[in-house]
């Protein structure tokens, strides 16, 4: 094992934490809470270690209840079906436009949120940074929408002869007056001869933004696969890359790797992707799901129906990227595997070299994460690589297997939480007093304002990219760039330090 | 000038609503009342009767065509039509598709703001069928209808409306201090007719207020786009709606809060005037048929 993971969390104190925290509760509010909240356990026979690195079962225990409504008037982190959909799985897909189908509010605030990297023309075959609403008004409401759909659907096919499809966002109103926008896709396909993709993503379904991924991946199995027919000369080291949103360039520093290896990327999900690379998934050998939360369900639904095998890989650190490359490997022939085995050697001086760099500087530094997707696990390791420790960590709207899953990597005495609240947050990182907290843009300031070092992690604070091992030089310098500024030291007014 | 007064029918689809209220507001001029009629049925055929033809321009038709509801002028919605009555229809979208109710909440902020309301004593909200979302509850709510009044009949159907109303009503009525301010049988000449909605109007703590024969002068009427006030103002039906309107005119400030009744007593009601059979009721009868086929079949 390359990584120092021989820590364990201080378990009782957070415990007591935990107790504090929901001191503050009303009764009802209170019993809710407390099933969100818990501190890993170690489990009492840590089972032998696999060939990969990866103890089978976990190295602890962390459920707590999850995917559930959040309290009212806690401030929660979470988005909405909309987002999901849209923003996550939908949005990145570059060469179709993706509509905001409803008042023009959702498609405004929706625009650009998320930094999907691609390559491309705006606006002549590529459309990810631009935002089209139907604009929805009170006679769309009152007389129903779909006529304006078709109208929406004209005119982006005139505007954008290149786009090779749209899909329809659905947002709140859509579904409570009832549109039949899949009778609209339905015809305007036929008439057009493009694809066009209704999702029912509206807002107030669901609990999160979870239930718009879950959406947005029935309308790809619904809408896409099997829709048309697709050449494609098959290869026997084809591959999906599913659920790489290419956030700072993510997707390639991800592919290089798989490449170096002897694979052929035929489709890589959603970050830069294509609808035709969309529609030659099926006829991949093997799926490699990184966002497992969002894009699981096109993946058990490729198994079942076209037979692709799946696995989760982390690429993430070094001693992850190792791991991952070598599991991935263990699909293939020995050729594939000896690139692997090559491959790692060959990036191995280069995580040395940041490694000795990064790591005196950062040893021993405690981190508390709370982030959505699967982060709150899977940068577990990159930090450990550099000699930090993670001392907390929580989804946004992870489920029940997400946390079976952390159990993989956190520490006993680990905090553990669910859909925290903006007050929870901030109470746990008050009294923990991490070295550095990785979350979003809306805990960003508060966190810096106590004095404590913030990075965020949903956008690498528009850094990266983080994965593979040229993002493990970028992120060891990230993270370095956040605890040892300076200006953390110049936190006391001067007067203040002589006493 | 009196205070507004602002009333509405509601009742299940089909009882009459738009008929009798129609009749009984055409009666209600006599009295010397200025009366406007809102009507909030897609159908826009809440004033046919008053205006001798169906309304052309809906608030919602023309609003859609001119862009928004801002582009609207009252003038171009706001008809006047037998003896004076002002007549808006709201309208909506086909069948189908859209939202009527969101229709009802734009064309009623729409008439308020422009001034509708003003210079007349009586707004009169025709609503279509049973209160199936918000959007047809508002004219129950704060600061709109005073009383309510539920066109029913000895249908079962009907009294399941009336009650299903009067929970509407209920909700509504400590919010927004709306009234139930009783029952309009519309006669169906069902068994026990009159004793039913009587007994009803009770449990529902509120009055029958009045018992509309059943004419077919009515009919007749109605085919010729007027009402019995206006086709045939001497026949006895014209006298009816003329009760019926005085009624309802002293009404004012009596109405109740009404107190609707559970799915099993509103049964229990309708086993006791002998509308629905019991089981044991339903098997007598059916061995009674069977009975009777069998000795067919022998013969």
């Amino acid at each position: 094992m390359t990584y120092d993971d021989d820590y364990a969390n201080d378990g009782e104190f957070h415990q007591r934490l935990i107790a504090d925290v929901l001191e503050a509760y009303p009764t009802k509010s209170r019993k809710r809470r407390e099933k969100h909240l818990t501190v890993a356990k170690a489990v009492q026979a840590p089972a032998a270690e696999t060939a990969d690195g990866q103890p089978e079962e976990g190295l602890t225990e962390c459920e707590v209840k999850s995917n559930l409504k959040s309290v009212p008037g806690v401030m929660t982190i979470r988005g909405c079906a909309y987002a999901g959909s849209k923003g996550v799985v939908w949005g990145p897909v570059k060469d179709m436009v993706h509509l905001s189908h409803g008042p023009v509010g959702c498609g405004q605030y929706s625009w650009s949120q998320r930094r999907n990297y691609y390559v491309g023309t705006t606006g002549t075959d590529t459309f990810v940074t631009m935002q089209l609403t139907s604009d929805y008004q009170e006679r769309d409401i009152v007389f129903g929408g779909d006529k304006k759909l078709y109208k929406v659907i004209d005119e982006i096919t005139e505007l954008f002869p290149l786009a090779s499809g749209i899909s329809v966002q659905s947002e709140c109103p859509v579904g409570l007056i009832g549109d039949d926008i899949e009778a609209v896709a339905r015809r305007k396909t036929k008439e057009i001869g493009k694809t066009i993709v209704p999702v029912r993503c509206e807002g107030f379904r669901g609990v999160s933004q979870s239930l718009g991924h879950h959406l947005a991946n029935d309308a790809i199995r619904d809408w896409v696969l099997d829709k048309k027919e697709v050449e494609h000369e098959s290869g026997p080291y084809d591959v999906n890359v599913i659920g790489d949103y290419n956030i700072g360039g993510d997707a390639w520093a991800s592919r290089i790797l798989l490449e170096e290896i002897g694979l052929r990327v035929i489709s890589n999900w959603s970050g830069d992707t294509t609808l035709a690379e969309l529609e030659r998934a099926p006829k991949a050998k093997l799926n490699l799901i990184h966002c497992y939360r969002s894009m699981n369900y096109i993946c058990r639904h490729m198994e079942e129906k076209y037979g692709v095998q799946w696995t989760e890989y982390n690429f993430f650190g070094p001693s992850q990227t190792a791991a991952s490359l070598r599991k991935i490997a263990s699909y293939f022939d020995d050729s594939i595997k000896e690139k692997a085995e090559a491959v790692i050697a060959k990036y191995q001086p280069l995580v040395d070299a940041v490694i000795a760099r990064f790591k005196p500087r950062l040893e021993g530094k405690k981190v508390l994460l709370y982030v959505g997707d699967l982060r709150p696990r899977h940068v577990i390791n990159a930090y450990e690589d550099l000699g930090m420790r993670i001392v907390a960590t929580g989804y946004e709207f992870g489920h029940n297997d997400d946390y079976q899953r952390t159990g993989h990597y956190v520490k006993d005495g680990t905090l553990i939480y669910d859909d925290a609240s903006a007050y929870e947050l901030e109470k746990f990182i008050e009294n923990i007093r991490p070295d550095l907290v990785g979350s979003g843009i809306k805990e960003k300031y508060p966190v810096q304002k106590l004095g404590i070092p913030f990075r965020q992690m949903h956008s690498w604070d528009y850094s990266g990219p983080y994965h593979g091992y040229d993002g493990f030089a970028i992120f060891a310098r990230d993270m370095d760039l956040a605890i040892n500024n300076p200006v953390w030291g110049l936190f006391k007014a001067p007067w203040k330090k002589a006493a | 000038m009196a205070a507004l007064r602002q009333i509405a029918f509601y009742g299940k689809g089909g009882i009459g609503k738009s008929t009798t209220s129609q009749n009984t507001l055409a009666a209600l001029v006599e009295l010397g009342q200025r009366i406007l009629i809102v009507g909030c049925d897609p159908k826009a055929d809440s004033t046919r009767l008053i205006l001798n033809a169906k309304a052309q321009n809906t608030v919602l038709s023309l609003a859609a065509e001119m862009g928004s509801v801002e582009d609207l002028e009252l003038d171009d919605v706001l008809k006047t039509g037998f003896r004076g009555i002002k007549c808006v229809e709201s309208g909506g979208p086909e069948p189908g598709v859209g939202c009527a109710g969101r229709g009802v909440i734009t064309s009623i902020n729409f008439l308020e703001e422009n001034g509708a309301y003003d210079d007349v004593d009586y707004v009169c909200y025709d609503v279509l069928g049973d209160v199936v979302c918000g959007g047809f509850a508002m004219p129950i709510r704060e600061g709109k209808a005073q009383e309510i009044y539920i066109v029913m009949s000895g249908e079962m159907m009907a009294l399941y409306a009336a009650n299903n109303i009067s929970k509407g009503i209920l909700k509504y009525a400590h919010s927004g201090g709306v009234r139930l301010g009783g029952l309009i049988c519309n006669e169906r000449q069902t068994d026990r007719e009159y004793d039913l909605a009587e007994a009803l109007a009770k449990r529902l703590n509120s009055k029958l207020i009045h018992f509309v024969p059943r004419d077919n002068i009515v009919q007749h009427a109605e085919l010729r786009k007027m009402t019995v006030l206006q086709y045939a103002p001497e026949s006895k039906q014209a006298q009816e709606y003329t009760t019926l309107a005085r009624k309802i005119h002293e009404n004012s400030g009596q109405g109740t809060i009404p107190t609707p009744i559970s799915m099993d007593e509103l049964e229990q009601m309708l086993l006791e005037f002998g509308i629905i059979k019991t089981e044991e009721q339903q098997i007598a009868e059916l061995q009674a048929k069977e009975a009777k086929k069998a000795m067919a079949t022998v013969h």
